[in-house]
């Protein structure tokens, strides 16, 4: 369980995320979207402790990401984070992108780490890119092999930083498909995108962010068919224009 | 008339004059490669503490960065030379000057510590060419820092950066004529040590430049391999 309570974030004099409150139970799939700059990403980071925050708290599972004392690389391992631009390791093949960590974090044998990454890229769909670079695969590629070295670390927990933002439309369904097949294996997901499709399909719940608050939170047919707040209706009508 | 100069060459390859020069850029290849050496390790670790996240790291990162690379390099080895020997005190400072061939440690030090400013100068622009979502990715997979620099930053970094690496290493070799300054016998030592023997120093010093030459050519091909082999896909270039 993933719970945020009143989390507080200033970036200098600015401030990116105002008394946000949250708890994401086992199993289910949140989706977070709203306008640029709204604090969606930097929520996600707050999570992992990539971003370090000034006030409140976020537990993963009773442990406190603000607490000094926590071993923050420890509690990273259960949290897979996929991101805009796939993020891959350039001078690594697919297949060494995903078995880094698990040698290097979790110890596993070359042997045992490649078995697992080879499950992985065939449950991406991709069991034939595994000695292929990074530049030499399509965004789609790229960003099912970057969920592959997520699941890599056998997490408890994925957050998705706008997966398919950089993608082509033809490539967005394939790591959509994924994820949903993800979301429906029961991983526990955060799901940074304005991909309504997705949401309807798996969200247990959607958070509308603006200005740094959740100003709107319900399940799909509530807050698509009715949004509470003018700035979710507009946001809302810009996105399915 | 006894003022026209009569060309020898002769006195490239005759003995024991060639074997002077052999030696020289034997000394020469010895000296620079072992600065090199201490130049790369030194620079990726100057290099990578000028951005980490330890305010202290940083400063020191910095302070040599600025202290090596501003001052010129004839100086630092005089000063390793002449005053680095007291820096451990009067009795082992007596001890050291009597280690023979202390001027040519003394000359892979000096280089070996102005290159690695210079070095870390360049990996610093590599790091700083990676966007700061990849050094998160990395972290995002439960890897340490230690671990992020080790297998990601660092490997992708020294790949970002080997243009201006070769001109490092290219440069390494050319310093090492400094080290004539404190009478290491090198290779522009030894086209002197010809010209004072035999008068024919034109011959010597065009010598002396061909073989510089091509240990250059030499070690940019070398370094054309490197950059083949290490070439990141996707990358512009061949």
């Amino acid at each position: 369980m993933i719970e945020i309570k009143k989390l507080n974030k200033w970036f200098g004099d600015f401030q990116v995320l105002v008394d946000v409150d949250e708890v994401i139970e086992r199993g289910q799939t949140v989706v977070i979207c709203g306008p640029s700059g709204s604090g969606k990403s930097t929520l996600l980071r707050c999570i992992n402790g990539l971003e370090p925050f000034q006030k409140g708290d976020v537990t993963v599972d009773g442990v406190s990401v603000a607490d000094p004392k926590t071993n923050l690389y420890k509690l990273r391992e259960k949290i897979g984070m996929v991101f805009q631009r796939f993020e891959l390791y350039p001078h690594m093949t697919a297949l060494q992108n995903i078995t880094l960590a698990p040698m290097k974090v979790r110890k596993w044998s070359r042997r045992k780490a490649e078995e697992k990454a080879r499950q992985l890229l065939e449950r991406v769909g991709i069991p034939d890119k595994a000695d292929v670079y990074p530049a030499n695969l399509s965004g789609g590629q790229q960003q099912r092999v970057a969920i592959a070295r997520a699941l890599a670390m056998e997490p408890d927990y994925m957050m998705f930083d706008e997966p398919t933002s950089a993608l082509d439309p033809e490539m967005i369904k394939e790591v959509l498909d994924v994820m949903i097949d993800l979301a429906k294996g029961g991983m526990t997901m955060l799901c940074v995108t304005h991909e309504m499709g997705f949401a309807r399909e798996v969200a247990d719940e959607i958070l509308f962010m603006d200005h740094g608050r959740i100003v709107e939170r319900g399940t799909y047919e509530g807050f698509f068919n009715n949004p509470k707040t003018d700035r979710a209706k507009e946001f809302l009508a810009q996105i399915l224009d | 008339m006894g003022l026209t100069y009569e060309f020898d060459w002769g006195v490239l390859w005759r003995y024991p004059y060639g074997m002077w020069l052999l030696k020289g850029l034997g000394l020469t290849i010895a000296i620079g490669m072992a600065a090199w050496i201490i130049a790369l390790a030194l620079g990726i670790l100057i290099g990578t503490l000028r951005i980490t996240r330890y305010r202290l790291l940083r400063w020191f990162g910095t302070a040599y960065v600025e202290v090596l690379r501003n001052i010129p390099l004839l100086v630092q080895l005089f000063f390793w030379f002449y005053a680095g020997p007291m820096l451990f005190g009067e009795t082992l400072s007596r001890k050291i000057n009597h280690i023979s061939g202390l001027n040519i440690w003394v000359s892979i030090i000096g280089i070996g510590l102005y290159t690695a400013s210079r070095v870390a100068e360049h990996v610093r622009a590599g790091f700083a060419s990676i966007g700061r979502d990849q050094y998160q990715a990395v972290l995002s997979t439960g890897m340490t820092q230690i671990q992020m620099y080790r297998y990601v930053i660092i490997p992708y970094a020294l790949r970002l950066i080997i243009p201006p690496l070769t001109t490092e290493f290219l440069t390494v070799f050319k310093n090492t004529s400094i080290a004539m300054t404190i009478g290491v016998a090198e290779l522009t030592f030894q086209s002197y040590q010809i010209d004072a023997d035999t008068f024919h120093g034109l011959e010597a010093t065009t010598g002396a430049m061909f073989i510089y030459l091509i240990l250059g050519i030499t070690v940019v091909k070398f370094m054309n391999i490197v950059e083949k082999k290490y070439k990141i896909q996707g990358l512009v270039g061949r």
